[in-house]
């Protein structure tokens, strides 16, 4: 037997629960998923209601391969080549701070020289990386040239790398105790050709894509991340840089040979997508400047790598190493319990760090804006899903 | 870069087509000829030059080149012609079909490309030929829950209104499948279709990205249809007339950019927006909502879209030229004998072929004239699609009604002060004969 009051409510409930239902049905739901050209190995469900969006959820997990886990059934060094698979087009970042991890806990010195190869391949792959992004941050804005001079220029970077590592993507450069070959005849003039060459082709970038009008309208004041969100959401890398943070691991943390060199970390403060996008921009000139200093003042000759048993053992402790890769701080942590493997590996990722941002920009923005917003943020899915 | 391919030699190619000929001559010798002479029997034939055209004449004529003569010229003048084959269809689907070419080649030098290499041996010229038969090989999946009827309906009526507004665009004087008086209002009038055409397809497709572009289709035509309309209105005013080849001929003297630059810029950019091309490609904008309302589209009913869509952008360059460019008026190139002093007595090659009586130096001239104008148009409105980024929708309304509409009146207010000041139009110091 219901009293009155009772029928009252059930009749608030249902009538709530209609006007619910009608504000439901004004939304739709878009699976921007891993189908969608405008996503990658990704999916974000949005929610929108007429052209702005309401809602968004991110729902990463499709590449997630367990590279972590891998890790402790293999020796050091045969982890090498599985760890490059999340970025390869940053390959030689992202076993660099794996195998400063490995240096630290074994408590060995890489020789000088090969610290400075290390640190010109590095430089090397960050262009690599950046080119590549830059394409697809073009062909997500509709501008094609865009998507194919970037995508040819790399290929420039990718030449030299070949020379230096023998692969054209996936190097496999870096190891425990330095890098795995010397330098190759003539590569040091053969380098500052194709850079100075790729500087050239960099200003030209800045007249075909930075300086139109119709992508500064379209970039410009949108999805602004101010500076205090950034740091509270705490994303890293040109993300952070692009909202008037000069948060360079580089500077703060120097590793290796980064000490001895000159360099300025770019930052911008309007916060929004046009600076995301043109941190990255303004990284690879500093790059090209960097790499001109690092084949200045490379030592003529020396070992370029500490030679380690193939099952070499780590003392039982932890070592934790970061460097600033593409996408911002990469850092392995490693425990390990005194056998050849590791007990357990901790990549963190500069791309999983940066997608926290996304719905935070997203929601309130209209679906024009989804791609400059999604892709200036530098999330790479395959690194973050590791 | 190479533009030939490794493995090319012209030997091959030629005796490639050598025994294409020979193939064709053989059908048509066999089969095709008498089928024709079959039919011939039992169709009511039409009167040539005060004859009945029996097919004992018809054949007679194809022997003798100087009865060939009449046949053609007849031919010619016969609305299916103009329909079908030259003003009409044939001709512009054939520069539809150079225009993709030119594009993909344009584009790819453009971005350091090389673009189509393979089909064709030489420059990829084949790979329109390689693309149409891939896209009629190819499987037409209908989505579930579509509506069927629509879904069919929407590529071919998509295709013949704009082959709608080519019948009304004249190439030369006289030359025009439709000699309306009112053209402009109708060709305004058949791209209104445009949208609503989008805009059934995509909700017949029964699915969500599809539906979102129609919308946005139909939200472009409301930006920029009312500044393309205002833009071709000082031309009208100009000559006094809505008829294309009327206005056309208005510009003997003088071409109407020389007084309204700025409405020929807006004319431009409304019709980009038109054509759905680069800057304003939202309803097709591939990283926001897949292919907008092609996302359901498969085999050849994405390539008739295609087509219309190609054909379409004949039109409004045509038209472009029609309206500033002064139409086919162009200085004389072509001399008014094919050759000059061969009398009509000699016996000449040209006239076994029957050139002589059809070659009319000023049409030839006009065509030519025309089709370059056009072309530079056709190569204006590519270009864009390889140096600008896509534009957002708010920024595509703000565009048009508050900027576009303004300059249009600005530009109309400067003719209807020449007009009024004496110094153009009807009866003014610079009038056209």
């Amino acid at each position: 037997m219901s009293t009155l009051e009772e029928k009252i409510d059930e009749a608030k409930n249902l009538s709530m629960q209609i006007v619910k239902d009608s504000e439901e049905d004004r939304l739709m739901t878009l699976s921007v998923g891993p189908q969608h050209p405008g996503s990658g190995h990704f999916r974000f469900v949005i929610k929108i209601d007429g052209d702005y969006i309401v809602y968004v959820d991110p729902d990463p997990g499709y590449v997630h391969r367990g590279h972590e886990k891998m890790c402790e059934y293999r020796n050091f060094f045969q982890n090498i080549p599985h760890l490059e698979r999340p970025v390869i087009h940053d390959s030689c970042n992202i076993t660099y701070s794996y195998s400063l991890a490995i240096e630290d806990l074994i408590g060995i010195t890489v020789p000088r020289r090969g610290q400075f190869i290390r640190a010109i391949a590095s430089e090397l792959n960050r262009l690599v990386y950046t080119e590549y992004w830059l394409a697809i941050y073009g062909i997500f804005l509709g501008h094609s040239t865009m998507f194919m001079w970037p995508a040819g220029d790399r290929e420039l970077i990718i030449d030299l790398l070949e020379r230096l590592t023998g692969h054209r993507v996936t190097h496999a450069f870096n190891i425990p105790g330095g890098v795995r070959n010397d330098m190759p005849y003539n590569f040091k003039e053969k380098c500052l050709t194709q850079v100075n060459y790729f500087e050239k082709r960099l200003k030209e970038y800045e007249h075909i894509f930075y300086n139109n009008p119709l992508l500064r309208q379209r970039t410009e004041g949108v999805g602004i991340l101010s500076k205090e969100d950034a740091i509270k959401l705490g994303v890293t890398g040109s993300v952070l840089r692009a909202s008037g943070v000069p948060y360079d691991i580089r500077k703060v943390e120097p590793y290796d040979v980064y000490d001895e060199i000159d360099f300025n970390v770019q930052y911008m403060k309007t916060c929004d997508s046009f600076a995301r996008a043109y941190v990255p921009y303004l990284d690879m000139i500093e790059s090209c400047h960097i790499i001109r200093q690092l084949l200045d003042k490379i030592p003529e000759s020396g070992d370029v790598r500490e030679k380690l048993l193939s099952n070499v053992k780590g003392p039982p402790g932890e070592s934790f190493k970061r460097i600033e890769s593409g996408r911002g701080a990469l850092s392995y942590h490693i425990v390990s319990d005194g056998t050849s493997r590791a007990y357990r590996v901790k990549m963190s990722v500069g791309s999983f760090r940066n997608l926290l941002a996304l719905p935070f920009l997203l929601v309130g923005s209209k679906l024009g804006d989804m791609p400059p917003i999604y892709w200036s943020l530098n999330y790479w899915p395959v690194e973050a899903d590791r | 870069m190479g533009s030939i391919t490794p493995d090319f030699r012209f030997g091959n190619f030629a005796g490639s087509i050598v025994q294409l000929v020979l193939v064709v001559v053989a059908l048509l010798t066999v089969l095709i000829l008498p089928i024709i002479f079959f039919t011939l029997f039992f169709v009511p034939l039409p009167v040539v030059n005060g004859q009945v055209l029996t097919p004992y004449l018809f054949f007679s004529m194809m022997v003798d080149p100087s009865r060939t003569l009449p046949i053609i010229k007849f031919l010619i003048h016969t609305d299916y012609f103009r329909a079908a084959v030259f003003p009409g269809f044939g001709f512009s689907a054939l520069i539809a079909a150079a225009t993709i070419f030119i594009e993909r080649k344009l584009l790819a030098k453009m971005q350091l490309r090389i673009g189509p290499l393979y089909a064709g041996k030489i420059e990829g010229i084949f790979q329109l030929v390689a693309d149409g038969l891939k896209l009629i090989a190819k499987e037409i999946i209908v989505p579930s829950g579509a509506d069927k009827p629509i879904f069919w309906l929407a590529p071919i009526l998509f295709v013949s209104t704009s082959a709608a507004v080519v019948s009304l665009i004249p190439v030369a004087s006289g030359w025009v499948v439709a000699n309306v008086n009112v053209g402009l209002i109708a060709i305004f009038g058949i791209l209104g279709f445009f949208p609503l055409i989008t805009l059934l397809f995509s909700w017949a497709s029964n699915s969500k990205y599809p539906f979102i572009g129609g919308l946005r289709a139909l939200h472009q035509m409301i930006a920029f249809e009312i500044p393309f309309f205002l833009s071709a209105l000082p031309a009208v005013i100009l000559s006094g007339s809505l008829n294309l080849s009327d206005i056309a001929r208005s510009q003997n003297i003088f071409w109407n950019i020389f007084v309204m630059p700025i409405n020929a810029f807006v004319f431009y950019i409304s019709s980009l927006a038109e054509l759905e091309r680069i800057p304003f490609d939202l309803p097709e904008a591939e990283s926001e909502i897949v292919a907008g309302w092609l996302t359901e589209t498969s085999g050849m009913i994405f390539g008739l879209i295609q087509l219309g869509s190609y054909l379409k952008l004949y039109a409004l360059s045509a038209l472009f030229v029609i309206l500033f460019l002064g139409g086919w008026y162009g200085p004389q190139i072509f001399p008014h004998e094919l050759i000059p002093g061969a009398s009509a007595s000699n016996i000449s090659l040209l006239k076994i072929f029957g050139l002589v009586g059809l070659y009319n130096a000023v049409t030839v001239n006009s065509i030519f004239w025309f089709m370059v104008k056009t072309f530079v148009i056709i190569l204006l409105m590519l270009i864009t699609r390889g140096i600008n980024p896509r534009i957002r929708i708010d920024i595509l309304l703000h565009t048009g009604w508050y900027k576009l509409i303004v300059l249009t009146f600005i530009n109309l207010f400067i003719v209807l002060t020449l007009i009024y000041g004496g110094i153009l139009g009807p009866g003014g110091m610079i009038s056209p004969k």
